[in-house]
């Protein structure tokens, strides 16, 4: 029955081929623009680690003094040297990091590059097994490296295809702001997207070349980049590691189990009065422990421009729905003649709301076919627009598979009212007014 | 032509009319905001900085090596004497954070040396002698720094400073509304002494509120190029590039081992274009949106009315052979059209309302201005008499003669 039905749709589709033409233009153009712009989304607000996502903890305290304290206030984002140093080495978690985003002078081997910038990270130990960070070559520092403040450095692959030609350097000696560090690995494919572990920096798209332990980052005098904030009377001194009234280190933690999550807040508020109590914090304790995808929440780190054109698209999918239920009515209803034969000759209406759902359904399959060709060139006109995520922009097959469900689903939602209409017509009449 | 019998024509398909008003209703309330959000991003993206733009570039050097802070000193000096005598080049300066670049210095500021004082956030700018003629500033009262008062950033920020500062206006205003600013102290590093107030300066990135975009302050500081970024400006704004290319040429030959890329150097004009990249792609994003509906909204009219006038055929050729001029029929089914359209932006107006109160819970927004509302109006009655043309004519094209036919 089917087939025949199929067949039937397919005659119908074609005899009126304007009316069908633009029904299909209708749900392509609908689709096209929404599955652009979820596209776009479901990218941004992707998980930048799955998997471990809920197990990672991004920690805030409230070391400020009692200036400006109001109750329920968040606490700082990030954590000063001495705060970050004392929880990291309490130890009090599975995994612990303690970082910074830092930018450094690197003077290339090869004296055919001009020396130059790299986006670099300075971090404990802790990062690369914490974020199952995977290697190309060689081995992560370890925590002794931290205390001995070695000079020492793991690449991305990135810039160890710029500076090597990507062949093993590991061994190799590299000239970093007129230091020389021994590089002892290099880093496979990673790429976080969004890059969760610190905002401060672009959000997106931004990917460090250089990783170096903390403290050795501060031994070479190397300055940080990224978001400080001072309180009282913070701003002055240049050596970051002795003031403890400015907060710019990122402090992430993994607990496997909620139990975890819970006796480490429990070890934080404990800390803080602790602190309180040495005179260092003012505050009542305040903290926070927000798992990676709460710590991107809260930052709304998806640009509120995607989520308004996400919006928007829908909008005009809704006009394009109302428009093609206008449509198929129309087509239905010029039908009316042949439907009313169909049933004096025994189809029952049920049959025929089948017949016609199923000329719906091949609608928006055509539809669905248009919306992709036109969504594959909205996102490559997404991928040529200078914004910051631009290049991210591709379809997977989820998202493929969402836009023929999405097409299908909304034409077969257009078609339900038309089709419930036309066969509810008497057939006598319409057959005596032919 | 009577509006009751074209009503009543209408009642018989209640359901397309209805659709169609929510058709149009739904574009009209979408399309007034998008372009509403187009608006306000333009105007963020065109607002003046008080700089002269058009003639400005800037150099940003870095140090590969550490080395003494006054070799570094010493360094500056002889730039900015290299960068001053190139060709076309009207002065140069030293600056610690450039107009929409990466960078934003603010401290807290107040009125007071209280510590509970209000206290709110403003930009830096730290530049030289030379910053306010290189950057084109225009002088709204008081005087310029005078060249004893210039300081090391240490002696800035050192215990009980009292460095002069020179403010915006729109800070002088909300600082002292309503009375002259020059000669009142505030209290930024230590004890500062307003000594001028420029018209316009702008913070370098967006932050904080909207009115703050204005607030900034300017301190007499000698900086080193490691701490900051130098500023040209040229003769004739044609000359930015040539500039620029010779400046990282002289930048490169002399001194020592610097980092000087031509990634670094930039036009100020080209440094906003890309700090408003994501806006203006969003602008074009809801302009290519908001044709699309228009045309999908046109698309269903044609394809309704297409259906319309196959239908009523005979009717038409009843009313043609009893005396009903082509013209009759063409604005019989105009004025239908008018009708739907006319329900369509009437619901379309109460949509945009709400869809804008809506809006401007979840995004920084003002209120739809009145004016977009006849301008939508006048735009979608036009679409929809231009898409329901095609149709009408042929409707007025059926002949009389079909009234004699049976189908």
């Amino acid at each position: 029955m089917f087939g025949y039905y199929l067949d039937l749709a397919l005659r119908s589709l074609r005899r009126n081929k304007v009316l069908t033409g633009l029904m299909v233009l209708a749900i392509a153009l609908g689709i096209g623009a929404s599955m652009t712009t979820l596209t776009v989304l479901h990218v941004l607000s992707g998980n930048p680690i799955p998997g471990k996502s809920a197990q990672l903890y991004h920690v805030q305290i409230d070391p400020r003094d009692s200036f400006g304290y109001r109750p329920g206030m968040e606490p700082m984002d990030q954590v000063s040297w001495i705060d970050g140093m004392n929880l990291l080495h309490a130890q009090g978690a599975q995994q612990q990091a303690l970082m910074t985003g830092g930018r450094v002078a690197i003077q290339p081997p090869r004296t055919t590059l001009d020396p130059f910038f790299e986006a670099a990270r300075y971090t404990s130990a802790g990062f690369f097994p914490m974020f199952d960070v995977p290697f190309q070559y060689g081995r992560a520092w370890t925590a002794k490296d931290d205390q001995d403040r070695a000079r020492l450095v793991v690449l991305s692959h990135v810039l160890n295809d710029k500076l090597f030609g990507g062949k093993n350097s590991v061994g190799k000696m590299l000239r970093l702001g007129g230091h020389d560090f021994l590089i002892i690995g290099v880093l496979g494919d990673w790429r976080p997207n969004p890059h969760f572990y610190d905002l401060n920096v672009q959000s997106y798209n931004e990917d460090e070349g250089v990783y170096m332990p903390l403290t050795t980052s501060q031994d070479a005098g190397f300055d940080h980049d990224g978001g400080t904030d001072c309180w009282g009377n913070g701003a002055d001194g240049k050596d970051m590691t002795r003031n403890d009234h400015c907060a710019w280190l990122q402090f992430w933690v993994q607990l496997d189990t909620p139990a975890k999550a819970t006796a480490y807040k429990q070890f934080l508020i404990r800390y803080s009065e602790e602190q309180k109590s040495l005179g260092r914090f003012q505050r009542p304790p305040n903290v926070r422990l927000r798992n990676v995808m709460q710590w991107l929440d809260y930052n709304q780190v998806v640009p509120s421009n995607v989520r308004l054109q996400t919006w928007l698209a829908f909008g005009l999918l809704l006009v394009c729905l109302v428009n093609t239920v206008g449509l198929m009515l129309a087509k239905f209803m010029r039908r009316q003649g042949e439907l009313s034969v169909r049933r004096a000759m025994g189809a029952s209406r049920r049959m025929l709301f089948t017949q016609l759902l199923v000329e719906s359904g091949m609608v928006g399959l055509a539809g669905g076919i248009g919306g992709l060709l036109l969504a594959l060139m909205g996102l490559w006109v997404v991928r040529h627009r200078p914004a910051e995520y631009a290049s991210l922009a591709h379809l997977d097959p989820a998202m493929l598979l969402i836009t023929f469900v999405l097409a299908i689903g909304a034409s077969l939602l257009a078609g339900l009212l038309p089709a419930w209409r036309a066969c509810h017509i008497a057939p006598a009449s319409a057959l005596k007014s032919q | 032509m009577h509006f009751r019998h074209i009503l009543s024509a209408l009642g018989r398909h209640r359901i397309a009319v209805c659709l169609l008003v929510l058709e149009i209703a739904f574009s009209c309330a979408v399309v007034c905001n998008a372009l509403f959000l187009i608006g306000t991003r333009l105007e963020r993206m065109q607002r003046p900085t008080g700089v002269d733009e058009r003639h400005i570039g800037q150099v940003h050097v870095r140090s590969v090596s550490a080395t003494s802070p006054e070799a570094i000193m010493a360094q500056t000096r002889t730039d900015l004497a290299a960068l001053r005598a190139l060709p076309n080049v009207v002065n140069a300066s030293i600056v610690n954070q450039t107009l929409f670049g990466h960078s934003f210095s603010a401290s807290g500021v107040s009125l007071s040396d209280a510590p509970q004082a209000p206290t709110i956030h403003v930009t830096q700018y730290f530049g030289n002698a030379q910053l306010p003629d290189t950057l084109g500033l225009k002088l709204a009262g008081g005087r310029w720094f005078k060249l004893d008062e210039f300081v090391s950033d240490e002696q800035l920020e050192g215990e009980g400073a009292t460095v002069p500062v020179i403010i915006t206006r729109a800070l002088a205003e909300h600082f002292f509304p309503g009375r002259s600013a020059v000669g009142k102290v505030i209290y930024a590093f230590g004890t500062n002494r307003i000594v001028g107030v420029v018209d316009r300066l702008v913070q370098p990135r967006d932050y904080g509120t909207a009115e703050s975009y204005e607030y900034a302050m300017l301190f007499p500081v000698d900086l080193p190029y490691a701490q900051g970024t130098y500023l040209l400006r040229v003769k004739e704004s044609e000359q930015r590039g040539e500039v620029i290319r010779s400046a990282l040429h002289a930048l490169k030959t002399d001194g020592p081992l610097r980092l000087v890329s031509p990634k670094d150097a930039t036009t100020l004009e080209a440094a906003r274009a890309k700090y408003y990249r994501n806006d203006r792609a969003m602008a074009w994003m809801l302009v290519g949106v908001c044709l699309l509906l228009l045309i999908v909204t046109a698309v269903g009219i044609v394809g309704l009315t297409s259906f319309w006038v196959a239908q009523r055929r005979r009717q038409i050729g009843i009313r043609r052979a009893i005396g009903a001029t082509r013209g009759d029929i063409l604005r019989y089914f105009q004025t239908e059209n008018f009708l739907i359209a006319t329900f369509g932006i009437a619901l379309g107006m109460a949509l945009a309302y709400g869809l804008n109160l809506l809006l401007m819970l979840h995004y920084e927004l003002g209120h739809l201005p009145a004016w977009y509302f006849p301008v939508g109006a006048v735009t979608l009655w036009a679409i929809s008499q231009i898409a329901v043309l095609g149709p009408a004519l042929r409707a007025s094209n059926v002949p009389p003669v079909v009234a004699t036919r049976s189908v």
